[in-house]
């Protein structure tokens, strides 16, 4: 039987990994990821787990091992936040080029200047064209659901990429919530044996990975690349059904709340779409305004036709953006717009949360308030605006 | 006769140091941070630089600095304030520039750019607080934490077999030709205050001078995460910490060096 237990999201996150018993994991800390590891250092020491657990001296080392490791054939995770993500990059590039499928709790903060540390979504957005997969989930539930489903899809033979599952810094990480988890050994049926075709070092097949490509087949590997993101639609989806069948929770692109006869839809990320369903909820009540939230579950790959049908019914359009595109706006916002293509629905932009600067529920319903007056005037003038700011 | 005590009253021995600011730290109770911040700002004011003092501040537990010393800073990004002093003072080379970090931000993920400003012999002073562990992100195991020692990430103790023996700063460096200064002490009494007090102003006259790379590492307690009282912390690093980490002198290369 499934138990129904209380934990943060770090914990979640952790328990997660812990029935994933990773071959390999590398980390470093940093705020709001340390108790996920710490969580899982437990676990190590405990020996519930058979990890190779190892403290690298920073997140550039930390991704980097966990390529070495993921080259060399075994199952690898780390977890971080914001800098340490930054730090990546580099080779964020390198595990999706080399096809490495390590599976990444990422657990969203701002980045410096000035200094936060509070939730964001720079830190994910700004790794958008990385080549990794990206899932945001909008409660500690959908934390755990999204780490062990992200080892599945990451391991898929069509897929072979790298994937994070995101949740959002204290809001998530830090808040004790109920949620079920699979017993040990559902969990372990679920996740399967990791096989990887190629492998160091495999005698029958030699080897090497990432080696010079230049103007000759550099190309032909990014399209490689290009189709296994493709792919990886199909294997999102079929992974998500089979979760469901296994746990009655199942898992697609997008959720969507109350949109079916919806004239206004907020359109989102993370912990926010929570809040947001209950703002939904409350101004169907109170203002008579038939409201509804897309809730973004996987961002890569983007899921843009099934963004367009499901608010191809609205009269009005949100898009909440919790990190900002300097010079461009928020990358949410354009990306939706780009998957309206056509669509003459007014669509405004609502830039909110920068730093960790607090949603509330009333400032969601004003959202659909301002929604509902786009909706009556047909435009949406300014088509970008920014909540709770001070001016 | 009582004009001895009126005297003693207002002549005060133990005054504010004017670059210190009125603001309440946010170090926890027998935290090493503290002791160092007042420290350096009795040396700023006594060397009378105030006004061309320049702080990188590092991302650990002294990430405020800047609300306490009273100059102006610069905050960097986690290990590398070597690399943003060398561009601070590679501008302004008659100004003072120092960092100030952590075990973590200087000896695990700005080993890089500890190391290689060292080698080049930038004319900067580092005071390098090692209290043996990662804390503001709630003590786990630093490149300096000891043999055994149990933090949040080696919850059964440090283990050399897999994550490798203490890292030694100072011994390391030792062999770099254009250090000029470079010294372990601690702050856990009063004769080892006065002790670190010394070499740091030397560290601070040397780049004065226009003469060297100094780094002056401090053993400095915590007692948050060590999970110690800060009795306990002083005798930790007495009979402990400096058999690890020796406190001595390892390099002054006087006046010497270009
Ligand atoms: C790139 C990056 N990785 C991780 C962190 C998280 N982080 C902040 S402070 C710190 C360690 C601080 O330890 P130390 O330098 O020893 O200073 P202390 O807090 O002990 O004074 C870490 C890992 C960060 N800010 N940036
Ligand atoms: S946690 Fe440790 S290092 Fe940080 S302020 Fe407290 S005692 Fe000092």
């Amino acid at each position: 039987m499934p138990e129904r237990v209380a934990k943060t999201g770090n914990d979640a996150a952790a328990y997660a990994l812990k029935q994933i018993n990773p071959d390999v994991v590398a980390a470093y800390p940093i705020t709001p990821q340390t108790e996920l590891m710490h969580k899982f250092a437990e676990y190590v020491a405990d020996g519930d787990v058979d990890t190779e657990f190892v403290q690298v001296e920073s997140e550039h080392s930390a991704m980097s091992a966990v390529v070495g490791a993921s080259l060399a054939g075994a199952r690898c995770c780390t977890a971080t936040s914001s800098a340490g993500l930054a730090l990546m990059w580099e080779i964020l590039y390198v595990a999706s080029g080399s096809r490495c499928p390590i599976v990444m709790p990422l657990v969203n903060r701002a980045l410096s200047s000035p200094i936060n540390i509070h939730c964001d979504h720079s830190d994910s957005m700004g790794a958008r064209d990385s080549g990794w997969l990206q899932l945001y989930a909008e409660n500690s539930q959908e934390a755990y659901d999204n780490v062990l489903q992200a080892v599945r899809i990451a391991e898929h033979p069509d897929v072979m990429l790298p994937t994070m599952a995101t949740l959002d810094g204290f809001i998530l990480s830090h808040t004790i919530e109920a949620l079920e988890v699979n017993e040990d050994d559902v969990a372990k049926e679920f996740i399967g044996e990791y096989k990887r075709d190629y492998s160091l070092i495999d005698v029958e097949n030699p080897s090497t990975f990432g080696p010079l490509a230049l103007q000759n087949y550099y190309f032909e590997y990014k399209k490689q690349q290009i189709d296994a993101m493709d792919a990886a639609r199909d294997v999102v989806l079929e992974v998500g059904r089979e979760y469901g069948e296994l746990t009655g929770r199942d898992y697609g692109f997008l959720d969507s709340y109350k949109c079916e006869d919806a004239d206004v839809i907020m359109v989102g990320l993370g912990s926010t779409m929570g809040t947001a369903k209950e703002a939904a909820d409350r101004v169907r009540s109170e203002n008579g305004i038939a409201a509804g939230v897309l809730k973004v579950r996987c961002f890569r790959p983007f899921p843009a036709s099934e963004i367009a049908d499901a608010l191809s019914g609205a009269s009005a359009i949100g898009v909440m953006d919790r990190s900002v595109s300097f010079g461009l706006g928020g990358p949410l916002y354009h990306e939706v717009r780009s998957a309206m293509y056509g669509s003459q629905t007014p669509t405004a932009d609502f830039i909110y949360g920068l730093g960790g600067r607090d949603i509330p529920l009333g400032d969601l319903k004003d959202i659909f308030v301002q929604l509902d007056e786009i909706r009556k005037e047909g435009k949406a003038e300014p088509d970008v605006r920014y909540v709770g700011l001070r001016e | 006769m009582m004009t001895d005590t009126a005297t003693v009253i207002k002549t005060p021995l133990y005054k504010r140091p004017r670059c210190l600011t009125d603001e309440v730290t946010h170090y926890c109770s027998g935290c090493g941070h503290g002791i160092m911040h007042r420290m350096l700002a009795e040396l700023i004011d006594e060397l009378d630089i105030r006004e061309k003092t320049i702080g990188i501040a590092p991302v650990g537990c002294a990430v405020l600095a800047y609300n306490y010393i009273d100059i102006d800073w610069s905050e960097a990004a986690h290990g590398r304030p070597p690399a943003v002093a060398t561009g601070i003072k590679r501008v302004q080379p008659d100004k003072i520039v120092f960092t100030y970090q952590g075990d973590g931000d200087l000896a695990s993920i700005g080993m890089a750019e500890t190391i290689h400003a060292a080698n080049r012999g930038e004319n900067i002073t580092i005071i390098f607080i090692n209290n043996g562990i990662y804390a503001m992100t709630q003590g786990q195991m630093a490149p300096t934490t000891l043999a055994g020692q149990v933090t949040t990430t080696t919850p059964r103790g440090r283990s050399v077999e897999e994550e490798g023996p203490p890292i030694k700063v100072c011994e390391l460096l030792q062999g770099f030709e254009r250090v000029r200064l470079l010294a372990r002490t601690a702050v856990n009494s009063p004769e080892n205050v006065r002790k670190t007090r010394k070499l740091l102003k030397k560290a601070l006259m040397y780049q004065i001078e226009g003469t060297g790379f100094s780094l002056i590492e401090v053993l400095s307690a915590c007692p948050t995460y060590w999970r110690k009282t800060p009795q306990d912390c002083s005798d930790f690093i007495e009979n402990v910490m400096s058999a690890t980490f020796p406190l001595r002198v390892f390099k002054d290369t006087g006046k010497g060096l270009p």
